[in-house]
């Protein structure tokens, strides 16, 4: 089966690519684009039965950095 | 004083910390790679040095900061033994959780590689007793992920306990409050992104950073 760990950065947390993107589709002409927050996906192939509390100790221990970015566990059955 | 620098895949600065180690100390360190769990029990001090541990990937010093070679150093620190994180080895530090806060893309996304001023902002740790407090110096920065953050708790912290050893006098990554390099609480432990071993010797232009391992010397001989 398939986990899926969303990371973004905590809301505070500068974003310079994020802003750079805004730049760049205020550049493409995006008027209606007022913020941008870049995060990443993280798709984990696991052991059938693996719970959402081992793929979150996961994302605590590796996955994530808890001082900046915050993320949100989702398992997908097979 | 008995030094180790540890390698990581992707570390390219463990030569250069080797070479100023030897330098100053007149003693060859030892040469840890990262995937040995057992560290010598009887080391002054372990230098974690700067690169590209791991490609960068995930986050800089993320994978590395897991490294078995890791149990061994954080062991070290917690008997009071010298660590030092250079550039790469300060990103390990933070995602180690030996040191506080973590270092993120540079604010202006470009990587930095020149001479940057900084102030030593306290004497009072092995690393830096060497200059004066409040002493301005210049080293040579070299990273693309060395915008220095934390929680403003945890900045004002570092500020009351005199954790922050240098200061870029000049803006250079967007720091907050300008951090180039912290300890802990303990003090025994400091990360910092400019190089002072890539200042020890006239042929480098600069032997600003010499002083930072003469300090230690001095402390451990």
């Amino acid at each position: 089966m398939k986990a899926r760990v969303m990371i973004s950065l905590k809301p505070g947390v500068l974003d310079p690519q994020g802003r750079a993107i805004a730049h760049a589709l205020e550049g493409l002409g995006f008027s209606s684009v007022q913020d941008v927050r870049v995060g990443k996906v993280i798709e984990l192939e696991v052991a059938p039965g693996t719970t959402e509390a081992e793929v979150a100790e996961m994302a605590r221990k590796l996955l994530a950095n808890t001082v900046i970015e915050t993320f949100r566990v989702e398992l997908e059955p097979a | 004083m008995k030094a180790a620098v540890v390698v990581f895949p992707g570390s390219n600065c463990d030569r250069d910390m080797m070479v100023a180690l030897e330098m100053v100390t007149g003693r060859r360190p030892l040469m840890l790679w990262h995937a040995e769990a057992e560290v010598p029990g009887d080391l002054d001090l372990i230098a974690l040095p700067g690169g590209f541990s791991h490609g960068d990937y995930l986050r800089s010093g993320a994978i590395a900061a897991r490294a078995p070679v890791m149990r061994g150093v954080a062991r070290h620190a917690a008997r009071g033994g010298l660590v030092l994180g250079v550039c790469n080895g300060f990103q390990v530090l933070t995602e180690a959780g030996l040191l506080a806060g973590a270092l993120m893309r540079n604010a202006g996304l470009d990587f930095i590689c020149r001479e940057v001023k900084l102030e030593v902002v306290t004497a009072d740790a092995a690393f830096t007793r060497a200059y004066a407090p409040g002493e301005t110096i210049a080293l040579p920065v070299a990273h693309h992920d060395g915008n220095y953050q934390a929680d403003s708790e945890t900045l004002d912290r570092l500020e009351q306990q005199g954790q922050v050893a240098f200061r870029y006098a000049e803006e250079v990554n967007g720091s907050a409050r300008n951090i180039a390099g912290i300890l802990n609480e303990r003090r025994n432990v400091l990360g910092l992104m400019p190089h002072p071993e890539r200042a020890v010797e006239e042929a480098h232009g600069n032997t600003q950073g010499r002083r930072l391992f003469e300090g230690l010397l001095s402390v451990l001989a």
